[in-house]
């Protein structure tokens, strides 16, 4: 809850909603005594900050982007060679959330978050490894997120002896926990030149870290012969800690036990691992490298559990563990609450439900669950002065609803310049969308006929089809000739063309212009001729009659044309 | 291969500033213009050549952004003055010179004519600006031409109700004659000094009268001019000859906003659409066969030009106005990578073209085959 400032406090309050704000405005209501000074004053609350930040419009303008080519890969390919697009297009959305925070100079936790989420789910749903596979996958994941390590690493390495440098072993436990083994070994390294008397036991160690064997998928190597060297390799580290190789050096023994998986000593370093997604990852990596994508929420609910004190799992966290359930509905539902913008939520499940990943979740008016979140996004998107275009395509992919929001939407947008109209007008044209059109069409000239702009006015008729008003347009101009005696804006009259038949009035208004030209030109015969057509062919209004038979007159007079005229007027 | 450069405003303008003396000189700043948003800026830009080498395909870095200013209301027209001065035009009909002080990298205003183009009652949109220092000329929805001189803050000429209907861009065809399009299809020549409130030459299309958005001249032959409208069709006018288009291409299936002849390289001309896609058109005249002979889309116009000059020298007759026949080559090639949403404005000056889009984008492209 804000206090809205510039409410003065004690006042009542009126509002209204608009499509993305309230209207808020004191009222002068009261129950009983004198009523106080009025404020002259409407507030618009906006709920949705979001989409006026300069950064984030990057994020929707790029997105945008990438979700329209989404939609146009081709639904015919089988989905095995469409997987490859899928998680290229994933990887597209997240680098386009990594440049918004690297922008933004300090990281924007929301944003970290909804990187980290929409990776898991990239991992977990699109490219949905096997096991195996999955546990190198999730390695890489928790290594991108966790990269503080780096630059610990670097402090210790720039320093004149990194191995008495304080952070030392926080760096190389913080290697083993995240599997990286060879950079383990480099620093451990630097720790046993220091300590010639116990090089054996180094040596043991290092040749420990190098023959931990980690699953190949490209490889010939089964999954289940990996699972036995692993299962070896484990046995061998267990032996040399039950025999107390590395008793002597307390470091290294928690190394050992680290390797073998030891639940307790992982906890006991919680502040490295620092949330209990790291520590399932870790634990799965010395416990069960094999881990199947169905075995997965077990160790998530444990590790979870294990690791979180209070036992109060914040919000980011539920999503996660919805995420290893592979409740992927839950994920979006706890995703739409927690985040006040659309975007993560409406983009991530138009991406799944490409990949077929969403069975049809029918809310209760009827459109499915991708269809609601971008139909929610794009109104939002609407609301904005500018991003207004962007959402159009959107509304274009959302086959049952998009087209009524759209047409509902489109004709909010204020036009204030003819450009604007035009790429409004060519975007119900593009939807076949008349009423629209007909009515931006109608707005526009009747602005231009307030401003004398005849010419402009008509234009926008012929747009719109609208003989009806091209015949107001003429009216106009025939009352002008009238009241002034001479035609205004020639340029136009004289150059009408097949415009003309738009309507009779405007055929009239052209015919009779002609006819003045060739009055002028004093080719009488001619003159009479288009005089004459234009009385028969009954086109002229009523109200121009006298007028035609008064420019009769002086025509009679002329020998040549007379016999016509006679003939003519019978 | 173009990448895009995400501004957070839609750029209804760019515009290269002039390189000042040798032809090898690659332009490197430019200048955009926003539309549509609260508060509009004009900006201006760097592309500098950084030392990143391993770069293919004319893909340079990020441009970065030097100097930027409030603009008040959509800037619809703008052009450098001269190396330090920038024009534009505002959709609330005020006509403004920036200055661009390069010392301190910043960027001002210098002098404004606030309601220039106006209506009795409203302001009416500036919706195009041509200069040729110190003569700035504009023109806009209420119909009006004016003629402007920086450092006067007087009007030196107003044509008042030049065209019943919004003059949508005009260009210079010689110093003393312009040319203006109209939404309801026409090229008006005007002739400044004869200060007459008609134009001296009406050009249209017989047929549909198809509102025109873009004019331009070719920079050496000065009788051929390309227009661009509401069909998407790119025509080219012989304006001594006639008052119809001589050759029609189609080109867009939306609105073509802008049109440009190379400057120095004018078999090449590009064009920009609202249905999002750039054109960069080659014409070549390869065949000795002489034009009368040949068919192309309005035969009529051709061969009376034909006729003109049969006994002249056939080079004359320059390709653009075959069009795409048996007798000149015409190809077009897309130069943005994909659809994107509108492309409002290109520039292209030596090898680099540069344009800005309605995604709120623009796309720099420095090694443009001329």
């Amino acid at each position: 809850m804000q206090n809205i400032s510039g409410i003065r406090p004690g006042k009542r309050m009126g509002f209204a909603w608009g499509p993305g704000d309230i209207l808020v405005y004191e009222t002068q209501n009261k129950a009983s005594g004198p009523t106080g000074s009025g404020c002259a004053f409407i507030h618009v609350v906006r709920k949705d900050e979001d989409i006026y930040s300069p950064i984030l419009r990057k994020l929707f303008n790029e997105s945008h982007h990438i979700f329209v080519g989404l939609q146009t890969i081709k639904d015919d390919l089988p989905s095995k060679s469409k997987k490859p697009q899928f998680v290229s297009i994933s990887r597209n959305y997240r680098s386009v959330i990594r440049a918004c925070m690297e922008e933004l100079q300090q990281a924007v936790s929301i944003l970290l978050a909804i990187e980290l989420i929409w990776n898991l789910c990239e991992v977990l749903f699109i490219d949905a490894a096997p096991a195996g596979s999955l546990l190198l996958h999730l390695l890489d994941w928790v290594r991108l997120h966790k990269s503080d390590v780096d630059e610990k690493a670097k402090g210790v390495l720039q320093s004149d002896s990194p191995a008495e440098h304080r952070d030392y072993w926080d760096v190389v436990l913080s290697y083993v926990l995240q599997g990286r083994l060879e950079d383990t070994r480099k620093m451990l390294m630097k720790q046993a030149m220091l300590q010639p008397a116990a090089k054996s036991m180094y040596k043991l160690m290092d040749s420990l870290l190098s023959k931990m064997p980690f699953y190949n998928p490209g490889g010939t190597q089964t999954l289940t012969e990996f699972d036995v060297k692993w299962r070896n390799w484990h046995e061998e580290v267990d032996r040399y800690l039950k025999d107390n190789s590395f008793a002597s050096n307390q470091h290294l023994e928690v190394i050992c036990k680290i390797l073998l998986g030891d639940e307790d000593v992982l906890l006991e370093h919680k502040e490295l691992l620092s949330t209990w997604y790291y520590f399932l990852i870790t634990r799965l990596l010395y416990c069960h490298p094999t881990v199947k994508p169905t075995e997965l929420h077990y160790y998530a609910q444990s590790s979870m559990m294990m690791f979180l004190d209070s036992g109060v799992p914040e919000p980011l966290d539920s999503i996660l563990l919805a995420a290893f359930e592979f409740d992927i509905h839950q994920v979006i539902k706890d995703c739409s609450i927690a985040l006040n913008n659309w975007w993560f939520v409406a983009h991530l499940t138009d991406l799944l439900d490409h990949c077929k990943l969403l069975q049809s979740h029918n809310l209760h008016f009827g459109s499915n669950l991708r269809e609601f979140l971008l139909l929610e996004y794009a109104s939002g998107l609407f609301t904005h002065h500018s991003l207004w275009q962007c959402a159009v395509d959107y509304f274009d992919h959302c086959p049952e609803f998009g087209r009524v929001y759209l047409e509902l939407q489109i004709e909010r947008v204020p036009l204030d310049t003819e450009r604007k109209a035009l790429k409004v007008l060519r975007i119900c044209e593009e939807r076949q969308m008349s009423e629209q059109v007909r009515s931006i069409c109608k707005i526009m000239a009747m602005r231009a006929v307030r401003n004398n702009r005849l010419g402009s006015a008509l234009s926008w008729s012929i747009r719109a089809k609208d003989a009806a008003f091209a015949t107001l347009i003429s009216e106009r101009f025939l009352q002008d000739y009238c009241a002034k005696g001479t035609f205004s804006d020639l340029d136009l009259i004289d150059n009408l063309g097949s415009t003309m038949l738009l309507s009779d009035r405007l055929t009239f208004l052209g015919k009779y212009r002609e006819f003045h030209k060739l009055y002028g030109e004093k080719c009488f015969s001619d003159a009479a001729k288009l005089l004459l057509s234009l009385m028969t062919a009954k086109i002229a209004p009523q109200s121009f009659w006298m007028t035609l038979l008064t420019d009769a007159l002086p025509l009679l007079e002329q020998k040549e044309v007379s016999p016509h005229l006679n003939i003519g007027l019978k | 291969m173009e990448s895009a450069k995400y501004v957070s405003q839609k750029v209804s303008k760019a515009r290269w500033r002039p390189v000042s003396s040798s032809f090898l000189q690659q332009p490197e700043i430019f200048a955009t213009g926003s539309w549509d948003n609260e508060e509009n800026k004009i900006s201006i830009w760097s592309v500098g050549n950084y030392e990143n080498s391993g770069l293919e395909d004319g893909f340079e870095g990020d441009p970065q952004l030097i100097c930027e200013n409030k603009h008040d209301g959509d800037v619809l027209g703008l052009q450098f003055l001269d190396q330090e001065r920038i024009v534009t035009a505002s959709s609330t009909g005020a006509v403004t010179i920036f200055r661009h002080h390069h010392n301190s990298q910043t960027i001002s205003v210098s002098q404004q004519w606030v309601k220039a183009h106006h209506y009795p009652c409203d302001n009416a949109p500036c919706t195009a600006v041509v200069c040729s220092s110190p003569e700035i000329i504009t023109v806009g929805e209420d119909g009006r031409i004016i003629v402007l001189r920086a450092d006067q803050d007087c009007m030196a000429q107003v044509i008042e109700n030049a065209d019943s209907s919004t003059i949508h861009a005009v260009t210079y065809l010689r110093t003393t004659e312009i040319l203006t399009v109209n939404s309801i299809g026409q090229i008006k020549l005007w002739d400044l000094r004869q200060q007459s409130n008609s134009a001296s030459q009406i050009l249209s299309l017989s047929g549909d009268r198809v509102p025109l958005y873009c004019i331009d001249r070719h920079p050496n032959q000065q009788h051929i001019v390309a227009t661009g409208g509401q069909d998407g069709m790119l025509c080219m006018w012989d304006v001594r000859q006639g008052s119809m288009p001589s050759s029609l291409m189609e080109a867009h299936s939306a609105e073509m906003w802008e049109v440009h002849f190379h400057p120095t390289n004018p078999d090449h001309l590009f064009t920009c659409s609202e249905d999002g896609s750039l054109l960069h058109w080659e014409t070549s005249s390869h065949s000795d066969m002489p034009s009368f002979l040949q068919g192309s889309r309005n035969s009529s116009v051709t061969s009376r030009s034909a006729m003109a000059l049969a006994g002249g020298n056939q080079s004359l007759i320059s390709a653009w106005l075959n069009g795409d026949s048996s007798k000149s080559r015409l190809e077009t090639t897309h130069m943005l990578p994909s659809q994107t949403l509108s492309v409002n404005s290109l520039d292209v000056l030596g090898q680099c073209l540069v344009c800005g889009t309605d995604g709120e984008a623009i796309f720099i492209n420095k090694q443009v085959p001329v």
